[in-house]
């Protein structure tokens, strides 16, 4: 299939569609329009359906019906929406059911700006809604990338019956890029979800629920909840960029952050520094052993956001005093370029260990 | 080859759509190509630009703080990014709209009065395709052949509409080629 040249927002829009989704429903804010609009399009061509909920509260709940009745479906929204619907995450996760939600993180807090930030990372990894829940987390950096992890992401939602969030920026989600779509599957060729709540003719009914007041009951319920996330593990997934070697120092960042480290590399390695890139893909479960391996073969860690911090705490977690990290992070939708960062870098190279 | 590329102006002037066609044209030469539009405070000051990043590996930043390249359509477009540009690169200047001399004395400066070829072709509507087809003749970065073959598969249906962007990419090309250098970028 040729490469199509697409926004970051339409090819989530269209992996979706050839993941068999055919149900959306979502709600309007900066950067991430172009998905429900591009959405509006397409799913009346293969026979799916589009809704404008009446708020993030609504479009989220919706999706906890859509999967409870064994549908993919997939919300996408950006920072204050996401906050919106961070309860029916928790419910969706306490019921058990396949959802993806598409995270393109603008600046905040608050209403915040309309640019590009990371500043969700913190609420994507650590749950965002209440109680004893993870999200798993994926984190593409090219528009290629987004198009395949959302693919994946259906998928991974189906294996777990947990909901998964794609976690982009609007960098990724405005900017243009070559992409092709590898797979396509339709939704009758999906595999069948027996526990879903389909009609109960000829069968005992389906309970889509999270009440359990019975503390027993609750208690083994969040222990085997909590053993289907440590069970994630093993879908931990990593890239990294010229870090297989001693570096001076190892860059730790992911999505458009990485990206943008990539061109900062290059033209350190040009005036002789070594200098190369660790990048997490599954934000939950976090690639730790891996990047441990990395920190190894480096002199010191740089950890770049456009945040004011928030990764950089599970990287100091991992890195345990043995190599001294730093920190780099630009906010409230400023973008640092390829340059600032690779002068940041070397100051820090300049500092003896 | 790693070329980073601003296109400049008002909105409205269509510089979003040759940036997408400049990296439309890439892809279809076998490049790594991004198109990376601005959509917040660089858009005060009346100035609508994208950045366009052709690459023969993949892309890192899809923007760029010192462009190998600019085309710029409007006043307030060459007052913001002619500081930018790296020595040796190459400017278009649409000296309809642009009324002063380029400050820089280390650019590869390519004039066009993109306005008026594009009324004289037949639509004020195509300076833009003009000014692409200026910086195509001068950079040789791209095959003109690809971007005119984009053009064609876009308008499909509206061959008048076909036959006047090329006729203006092709006047343009033609200035560019007059001023035709050792392709920007490394």
């Amino acid at each position: 299939m040729a490469k199509k040249l697409m926004k970051g927002c339409e090819a989530i829009g269209e992996a979706a569609i050839q993941a068999g989704c055919r149900l959306f429903f979502g709600y309007p804010i900066t950067p991430q329009n172009e998905i429900p609009e591009y959405m509006s399009g397409r799913l009346p061509q293969v026979g799916g359906t589009f809704v404008q909920a009446e708020s993030e509260v609504a479009a989220s709940n919706m999706l906890y019906g859509a999967a409870g009745a064994g549908c993919r479906c997939f919300t996408s929204s950006s920072s204050p929406g996401i906050s919106l619907m961070a309860e029916a995450m928790s419910y969706i996760a306490a019921s058990e059911l396949p959802v993806v939600f598409v995270n393109i993180m603008r600046a905040g807090p608050g209403l915040g700006g309309i640019l590009p930030s990371q500043a969700d990372y913190r609420q994507a990894t650590k749950g965002g809604g209440h109680g004893d829940y993870r999200l798993l987390v994926l984190a593409p950096s090219t528009v290629q990338e987004a198009a395949d992890l959302m693919m994946e992401a259906f998928d991974l939602a189906d294996k777990y019956r947990s909901p998964v969030m794609i976690l982009g920026d609007g960098l990724i989600g405005q900017m243009m890029e070559p992409v092709e779509f590898k797979r396509h599957i339709e939704p009758e060729d999906l595999p069948s979800k027996p526990w879903a709540t389909t009609g109960a003719d000829g069968r005992a009914p389906n309970i889509i629920n999270s009440l359990y007041l019975n503390p027993e009951d609750l208690e083994k319920h969040n222990w085997d909840l909590a053993r289907k996330f440590q069970a994630m593990a093993s879908e931990v997934r990593h890239e990294i960029y010229l870090a297989d070697e001693k570096l001076d120092v190892l860059i730790v960042a992911y999505g458009s952050v990485a990206r943008i480290s990539r061109t900062s590399i290059d033209a350190l390695r040009e005036k002789g520094l070594k200098v190369g890139l660790f990048r997490p893909i599954t934000l939950y479960p976090y690639p730790a052993e891996a990047l441990a391996r990395a920190v190894e073969l480096a002199d010191r860690v740089l950890v770049t956001e456009l945040n004011t911090g928030q990764m950089v705490d599970d990287v100091r977690a991992v890195v345990a005093g043995r190599r001294p990290v730093e920190f780099f992070g630009r906010v409230g939708g400023m973008i640092m370029s390829a340059e600032e960062l690779a002068e940041h870098v070397e100051r820090i190279a300049a500092v003896p260990v | 080859m790693y070329s980073e590329i601003i296109m400049a102006g008002f909105g409205g002037q269509g510089v979003l759509l040759i940036g997408k066609l400049l990296a439309y044209a890439g892809m279809k030469g076998g490049l790594e190509v991004t198109w990376m539009p601005a959509y917040g405070p660089e858009m005060r000051g009346g100035t609508c630009n994208c950045t366009v990043v052709l690459s023969d590996r993949q892309v890192g930043s899809p923007i760029s703080r010192s462009p190998h390249g600019a085309v710029v359509l409007n006043l307030q477009s060459i007052d913001k990014f002619e500081p930018t540009i790296r020595p040796g690169g190459i400017m278009v200047v649409n000296t309809s709209l642009i009324n002063r001399e380029a400050v820089r004395k280390d650019l590869i400066v390519v004039p066009v009065a993109a306005n008026q070829i594009a009324l004289e072709a037949g639509s004020a509507k195509a300076t833009n395709m003009v000014a692409l087809g200026a910086f195509l003749g001068a950079s040789g970065l791209v095959d003109i052949s690809l971007v005119k073959s984009t053009l064609a598969e876009t308008f499909a249906g509206r061959p008048k509409i076909v036959q006047l962007n090329h006729v203006c990419l092709d006047k343009g090309f033609a200035i560019g080629l007059t001023y035709a250098a050792v392709p920007a970028g490394r």
